[in-house]
């Protein structure tokens, strides 16, 4: 046998993924554009997503601020630039770990609701149900979803920001001895625009992915309750790829000399 | 083409062919079903009858083919002249289908407010209605599908397959693993909300007692094909291989399950 084959294979197969999960998007995307809007299933993925997600991504914030502000102690008093303490913390939350955190924690926590639910739906052929009815699936499942997942992990994670800072502060005033005025006078200081608005877009991006992979994943699963496990899994993973490689992109566009 | 006596029919197919894979499921189906007529398919567990519903309600793509509705072809339309020809239709599922996020009562209202873009009082009272015409008391109304017996979901799909008043209703195994009573009274159901809505209905089933009780016409559908089609009151003398084994339920004639490997 041809040594090739398995090769050329598997890339038409990738071809072929990449193809399918494009057209998905496209058609989705047209349908947040163009009414009828439903607003009330909007609604609803909003608060599920943007409120029900506020304790897991506060916790993460939370802890990662104060463990920010700790290693960076340790790591700058070797050099006694201490007083650069208050703007890695800052920095690193708005422009790197609260739109990566918040997205991955949104990935394990929606992705995989939206995946299951959806793939639920298809198995039990109530996507089916939804056409006969005269209803479009793309617009009522997954258009409320895509734009509930981008609006919302924006604002999930400008209260990200705030609480890793204040996890930050809470570790340098009380344990490590820093002057809470300097303290909060260097945070805002340097800080720029920029940074929190390219963490801002990074989770506009990310939760767009975390929905549109909970989604796709959801509405191609077959097969019965394996199946849907199945597509939760793959929402979960891929969204988690995306979100890395993509937080690599935009961070080169945005910053990159 | 068509004389006054020999009018469009409601749904034309021809030679319709689906495969999955190697698997040929239709292989060339012509049926033509007329306004106000109630068709019966039968057929094994397998055969494709419910990939025929599928691919008439363009929920599956056919690979090769003629369906038409109302004279117009219904194959590879857009999404919102796909929209338009399933106003036409109710279809109560196999599994019924029920959305298990949303109350009965919602799950009959839906397609009068999605689909229709009727207010919510107004469509809440038609729902209603329609669950006591399938029999069921108002409080079930207020329940969620999860809550009720197979029979009960199966009367909800019912009424919710009929609440937009459709033109065609399809229904996929009705009385499938129901008890023989509730059966007879789905069978019943059916045969009454047909006749009131004088729509077309086009069934499918592999259960003899109900394709002669709902049915003017039967159809049998064996290896992708429809090898008998005949009025209902012929069936027993239709002088088929296939069909006297059918309904009598013979293990031995042309029929072979494919119980080993060849
Ligand atoms: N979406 C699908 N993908 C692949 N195969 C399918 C699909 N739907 C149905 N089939 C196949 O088509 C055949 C007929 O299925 P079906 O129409 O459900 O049978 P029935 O006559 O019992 O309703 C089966 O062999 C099934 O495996
Ligand atoms: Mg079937």
């Amino acid at each position: 046998m041809n040594p090739l084959r398995p090769i050329g294979a598997a890339f038409l197969r990738f071809l072929e993924a990449t193809g399918r999960l494009s057209e998905f998007t496209a058609v989705a995307v047209s349908h947040c554009v163009r009414p009828p809007f439903y607003f009330r299933l909007l609604l609803r993925q909003m608060i599920e997503i943007g409120y029900y997600s506020l304790p897991v991504v506060g916790l993460t914030t939370l802890f990662t601020g104060m463990v920010l502000a700790l290693q960076s102690y340790t790591g700058f008093s070797r050099f006694s630039a201490q007083g650069a303490l208050p703007y890695v913390v800052v920095l690193s939350m708005t422009r790197e770990l609260a739109p990566v955190l918040a997205g991955l924690m949104v990935a394990g926590r929606i992705g995989a609701a939206m995946a299951a639910e959806i793939g639920t739906m298809r198995v039990t052929e109530q996507i089916d149900a939804l056409a006969t009815l005269s209803t479009n699936p793309h617009k009522y499942l997954i258009a409320p979803r895509l734009i509930a997942g981008l609006t919302m992990l924006p604002l999930l994670v400008l209260v990200g920001d705030v609480i890793g800072v204040f996890g930050g502060y809470v570790i340098s005033i009380y344990k490590l001895g820093f002057n809470p005025g300097i303290y909060l006078k260097s945070t805002w200081q340097h800080l720029e625009f920029m940074d929190v608005f390219s963490g801002v877009v990074k989770a506009a991006v990310f939760g767009f992915i975390v929905a549109l992979m909970g989604c796709y994943n959801g509405y191609h699963s077959r097969g019965g309750a394996q199946g849907v496990g199945a597509a939760t899994t793959n929402a979960v993973v891929s969204a988690s790829i995306m979100i890395l490689i993509s937080n690599y992109i935009i961070t080169e566009l945005f910053f990159a000399k | 083409m068509s004389a006054p006596s020999n009018p469009v029919p409601k749904i034309r197919i021809r030679n319709l062919c689906k495969r999955f894979g190697s698997n040929v499921v239709l292989d060339g189906v012509d049926l033509d079903i007329a306004t106000g007529e109630s068709v019966v398919v039968i057929g094994g567990s397998g055969s494709g009858k419910s990939v025929l519903l599928k691919c008439i309600l363009g929920l599956l793509e056919p690979d090769d083919g003629i369906i038409e509705v109302d004279g117009l072809s219904a194959i590879g339309l857009g999404a919102g002249e796909r929209e338009a020809v399933n106003r036409k239709f109710g279809m109560l599922f196999q599994s019924a289908a029920l959305f298990d996020s949303l109350k009965v009562w919602e799950n009959v209202a839906f397609g009068l407010i999605q689909g229709g873009r009727m207010d919510r009082i107004q469509a809440r009272e038609i729902a209603f209605a329609k669950l006591a015409d399938v029999g069921l008391k108002a409080e079930v109304g207020e329940l969620w599908p999860a809550e009720l017996s197979g029979g009960m979901k199966k009367r909800v799909g019912l009424a919710r397959a009929i609440a937009t008043t459709p033109e065609i209703v399809f229904f996929d195994e009705p009385t499938t693993g129901l008890d023989p009573i509730m059966s007879d009274v789905i069978n019943d159901l059916i045969a009454k909300c047909v006749r009131e809505l004088g729509a077309t209905a086009l069934s499918i089933t592999h259960d003899m007692a109900s394709a002669r009780k709902i049915s003017d016409r039967i159809a049998m559908l064996y290896k992708g094909r429809i090898v008998w089609n005949g009025p209902t009151a012929e069936i027993d003398r239709s002088g088929n291989d296939y069909v006297d084994q059918f309904i009598h339920g013979r293990a031995e004639g042309p029929i072979r399950m494919e119980v080993r490997a060849p």
